[in-house]
């Protein structure tokens, strides 16, 4: 059983069907024992980092979060908020990862980065078969700095952090389950190779 | 590096797949989830969904289908039509769209759009804005093109971008439906002088007006519907063209093509 962290964010639905699509059983939850018991979690969201990490400490899934033992996946803001600190309402995040989220300063490239772009990944059975054409789909104004964490790369205006882990800690950027057939191969990793 | 997006657009009447000609003249184009599966597996990079009827009576047939949608498909869609309130759109986003459009009724209310921002985020708010060039100006037009507005088009997109729509939907009346080239200098016009992301529509007639549109009209993303639902132009073969003119875009893995 997967449990999808239901904390008020957006797109949390998406993630359920494409869990579904092949074939996984998933629950959105905020219940703490539910989410203890699961066998994998993941930590979606799309919203404002500040408001986000509010409703996290209002519903106490932050401390939580940082004490699963399972492999636990953040997705875009999911990653946002498992770093240190974001610039986004200047709020403190779960510090799993030491990285700092900052704004993408404004040039002349627009903001969000918004579409599909590649990902430079290590050799991590997460991304095993994914193959040369590995665009994501992408939706955020925010980015993770490059840290020893990072285990893949992307770049938008500056190269940042797509893809971070740490011991049962795993975080993308990218939306997987909007990112068609490549997506779902991630999804697949993360089910059947973590 | 960012690719360019190409977009099939679905016009949505009763649950089926219209296509009309210049606004008017509908001809039936098929099963929408069907239509959208099939875009999504040949490497279509987004959707959008446009509910041309968008009665009341009707409004929960599309929430249906939303439903249904985002059930089958894995890459985002944005839902127009008829959208008039924060809960309109709350039901659209709710039942499984990434993003909505707007368009008449954020003119005749412009704090709609900075309505559905705050709540939902700025990236799932497409303002849409049908143009047309009348007495040397682009101007708004609304009520699918019906009503003249006092709107330039430039001034309303910035306007719509400060009020904090994600992405700009511009879309040429005087092309819609003719196959004769997207609004190449409206288009990027627009694009310059906004930060957000535009998405050129009407008028894709070849897979040249494509890298026009993208290269001289600065535009994002690309919308079409007729050339894709009638099998005229598939969205494979536009990618592969596209990227031999050097335009940056996403092929899908060689299984689905």
């Amino acid at each position: 059983m997967i449990a999808i962290i239901n904390y008020e964010a957006g797109n949390i639905k998406s993630v359920k069907n494409a869990l579904n699509r092949l074939g996984a059983e998933a629950i959105v939850t905020e219940d703490i024992t539910a989410i203890r018991q699961a066998d994998k979690v993941i930590f979606p969201g799309v919203g404002d980092a500040s408001f986000c990490m509010k409703k996290l400490r209002e519903k106490k899934l932050d401390e939580e979060i940082k004490k699963l033992k399972q492999p636990v996946l953040g997705i875009c803001l999911g990653l946002q908020l498992l770093c240190d600190h974001s610039e986004e309402g200047n709020t403190p995040g779960l510090g799993i990862f030491p990285n700092r989220v900052k704004k993408f300063p404004q040039g002349n490239e627009k903001v969000p980065h918004m579409g599909w772009n590649d990902t430079q990944f290590e050799d991590l059975p997460l991304f095993q078969g994914l193959g040369e054409c590995s665009d994501f789909y992408f939706v955020h104004g925010y980015y993770a700095e490059l840290g020893a964490f990072t285990t893949g790369t992307t770049e938008y205006i500056l190269p940042f952090s797509s893809c971070l882990q740490k011991d049962n800690f795993y975080a993308v950027q990218f939306h997987p389950e909007k990112s068609g057939t490549v997506g779902e191969n991630f999804l697949k990793n993360f089910l059947e190779k973590i | 590096m960012l690719k360019k997006r190409i977009i099939p657009c679905l016009d949505i009447k009763d649950g089926r797949t219209v296509k009309g000609i210049n606004f008017l003249g509908l001809r039936d184009a098929g099963d929408p989830v069907e239509l959208a599966a099939k875009y999504a597996k040949q490497g279509a990079d987004e959707l959008v969904f446009l509910d041309i009827t968008a009665t009341i009576e009707k409004r929960k047939t599309l929430i249906e289908l939303v439903e249904r949608i985002s059930h089958y498909i894995n890459i985002p869609f944005t839902v127009g039509g008829g959208i008039r309130t924060v809960e309109d759109a709350a039901a659209l986003l709710q039942a499984g769209a990434d993003k909505i459009s707007i368009n008449s009724a954020a003119v005749k209310r412009p704090t709609l759009i900075s309505e559905i921002a705050r709540q939902f985020g700025n990236q799932c708010v497409v303002l849409a804005i049908d143009t047309n060039y009348i007495a040397n100006r682009w101007k708004v037009f609304i009520h699918g093109g019906k009503t003249e507005t006092d709107w330039l088009t430039l001034d309303w997109a910035k306007e719509g971008e400060r009020l904090g729509a994600g992405e700009i939907l511009l879309t040429s009346m005087t092309k819609d439906g003719t196959k004769s080239g997207f609004a190449v200098d409206i288009t990027g016009q627009v694009s310059e002088q906004v930060n957000i992301p535009v998405i050129a529509s009407g008028g894709a007639g070849t897979k040249a007006h494509f890298t026009e549109v993208f290269q001289a009209g600065k535009a994002d993303a690309a919308l079409a519907a007729s050339i894709f639902h009638f099998g005229e132009i598939p969205v494979p073969e536009l990618k592969l063209y596209l990227r031999e003119q050097g335009v940056p875009v996403r092929l899908a893995i060689k299984e689905n093509i």
